[in-house]
């Protein structure tokens, strides 16, 4: 029996949300005196595959097929359950982004496993498995059992810590069974060298506070100071002052960073549930009743305008 | 071509949550579209009244009781041919997904919300593909009829794929599908009350998990308020407290 998690890669490389997932996975196979198994699908050169026995992978298994080119969910599917099957997998650990929540649902059908979403911490019970999961957009949590034998998670980023453990890992290519592709990628635009909102340690936001879009210059200028990734709430996005994929909250993106600064954002219940799990809140309002302040770690009240240049110039 | 939209039927997104009995504590909560499934079926409408498509029919499937019937209106004033109403409670996702199925089979493009903002169970979709055996595309923030050819865009980390699919498909859509969801006018209201809305009978399935317990998230502690003036407190207090910068 074995602990599987699938190494996603971009442009051949991985992320630390990867070594997260390896960490978790990690001490679940200590916990069942079981092996670690990574996945890597794709493309990507051998020294940065084996980096994933520095985060305690027992084996890495990859497949430098042409047909992970461009993500097709039987298609990656098919991939995943072949290796559980192999390796007998008893829980298997998928990224919580867009690729990993469609993987999971294909896969908890294909393997009659349930999927449990957004889990937050270790299982709290192994057969069965029961664990704690994000429920109501990060408004409640729910412990959820799983009836099956066979485990399939998605991790909440950020909610786990990284540890480097270094592991004598073997490495194995793997040849799979693959069904025809039924769709297929025309295209694609990707903007090379900006920092993801999702990846990011820290996150500058602003809200309808600031009044136009043209005032986002002293945000830009903050977060380039910091090294932050720039977001909005949803009136922001909804006039257009920014795109709607900086967007955060309810219906928006759901975000964890180690650093999310506020400003000129009410704190709307959407809006929290978007950012709640951040480790550190600041909030920058000029209203002192604004609910942003009632989940906030550090508020400062006053203008926006004043404060932002300021915060900007202290850091430099 | 037919068109069909699962809609969740959820508490409105301003909802305080609260749990007694450790169940969700229905007492005055608003009960709507999920905001996905509604873009989507506003999405469906548009490509059905655009003359250059071969759009014949929007349909529209909710898995739940009775008390879901006001949401399933809704769907069939904002413009909804017919609805379908699997007569059961939603549990997990693998029991609702295989509900749907029953009706889903029939259909060329399924829309589903890429995540229903209740229990968050994103993988509806992508479980009734895998039971249909249909292609699948999740994250989808446009979709276009080009005469048969069925073009999405999905989002991906830091940028978009436009991708084209086989027919029949589950398409898991998000924010950008539709501009704004459509509001029912009156007469739509007015005709919603003489379209079909047939009661299925439910498939029974396992439950691959189940909610145990709920528990609410612990409450914040104070806030530290940092004076307007001393700015550079602040730094400090995200360096040497916080250690987060």
């Amino acid at each position: 029996m074995s602990v599987l998690i699938y190494a996603q890669n971009w442009d051949g490389k991985f992320k630390k949300s990867v070594y997260e997932l390896l960490s978790y996975g990690k001490k679940i196979a200590e916990n069942n005196g079981t092996e670690l198994i990574a996945l890597s699908l794709g493309n990507v050169e051998k020294d940065e595959l084996e980096s994933l026995a520095n985060y305690g992978a027992d084996k890495i298994y990859f497949s430098n097929n042409s047909a992970f080119e461009s993500f097709d969910n039987e298609i990656f599917t098919a991939a995943l359950k072949q290796t559980a099957e192999k390796v007998a997998a008893k829980e298997i650990i998928l990224l919580h982004n867009n690729e990993g929540k469609a993987l999971g649902s294909h896969l908890s059908v294909a393997l009659k496993a349930g999927f449990v979403s957004a889990a937050v911490a270790l299982p709290e019970s192994y057969s069965p498995i029961t664990i704690k999961k994000k429920v109501f957009t990060g408004k409640a949590f729910a412990h959820v059992k799983v009836n099956s034998d066979i485990a399939i998670l998605t991790l909440s980023p950020n909610s786990f810590e990284i540890k480097e453990i270094a592991s004598a890992a073997t490495t194995e290519e793997m040849n799979f069974t693959l069904p025809t592709a039924k769709t297929k990628v025309e295209s694609r635009e990707v903007s090379k060298g900006k920092l993801l909102l999702t990846d990011a340690d820290l996150v500058v936001s602003g809200g309808r506070g600031l009044k136009s879009g043209e005032n986002w210059g002293m945000l830009e200028d903050l977060a380039g100071v910091l090294g932050a990734a720039l977001a909005c709430s949803r009136p922001v996005s909804d006039e257009g002052w920014r795109s709607h994929t900086e967007h955060v909250g309810q219906t928006g993106k759901i975000i964890a960073p180690n650093l999310y600064i506020a400003v000129g954002i009410s704190g709307a219940i959407q809006h929290v549930g978007g950012i709640s799990s951040s480790k550190c809140i600041v909030a920058i309002n000029k209203d002192p009743d604004a609910p942003i302040f009632e989940v906030a770690d550090y508020g400062i009240v006053g203008d926006a305008f004043k404060i932002v240049p300021e915060l900007t110039a202290a850091l430099k | 071509m037919k068109i069909l939209v699962c809609l969740g039927n959820v508490p409105d997104t301003t909802t305080k949550i609260k749990i007694s009995d450790n169940k969700l504590d229905a007492t005055g909560i608003q009960w709507i579209i999920n905001p996905w499934d509604e873009l989507a079926l506003t999405r469906a409408m548009e490509l059905k009244e655009d003359a250059n498509n071969l759009v014949d029919g929007v349909s529209v499937v909710s898995v739940g009781l009775a008390s879901a019937e006001p949401t399933i209106r809704k769907a069939l004033a904002i413009g909804a041919d017919e609805a379908f109403r699997i007569d059961c409670e939603p549990t997990d996702a693998f029991f609702t997904a295989t509900q749907l199925s029953l009706v889903a089979k029939d259909f060329d493009i399924v829309l589903t919300g890429i995540e229903s903002s209740d229990y968050n169970g994103i993988s509806v979709g992508g479980m009734l593909a895998e039971i249909i055996g249909s292609a699948s595309v999740s994250a989808v923030s446009s979709l276009n009829i080009d005469a048969d050819k069925i073009i999405v865009s999905r989002e991906i980390d830091g940028g978009k794929e436009t991708v084209s699919t086989q027919l029949p498909v589950v398409l898991t859509v998000q924010k950008g599908i539709a501009k704004d969801p459509r509001i029912p006018a009156m007469r739509g209201i007015m005709m919603a009350r003489q379209k079909p809305l047939k009661v299925i009978a439910a498939t029974s399935t396992a439950n691959l998990t189940e909610i145990l317990k709920f528990e609410m998230p612990q409450a914040k502690g104070k806030c530290k308020m940092v004076d307007a003036e001393n700015v550079a407190e602040l730094v400090n207090l995200l360096r040497n407290e916080a250690k987060v910068i």
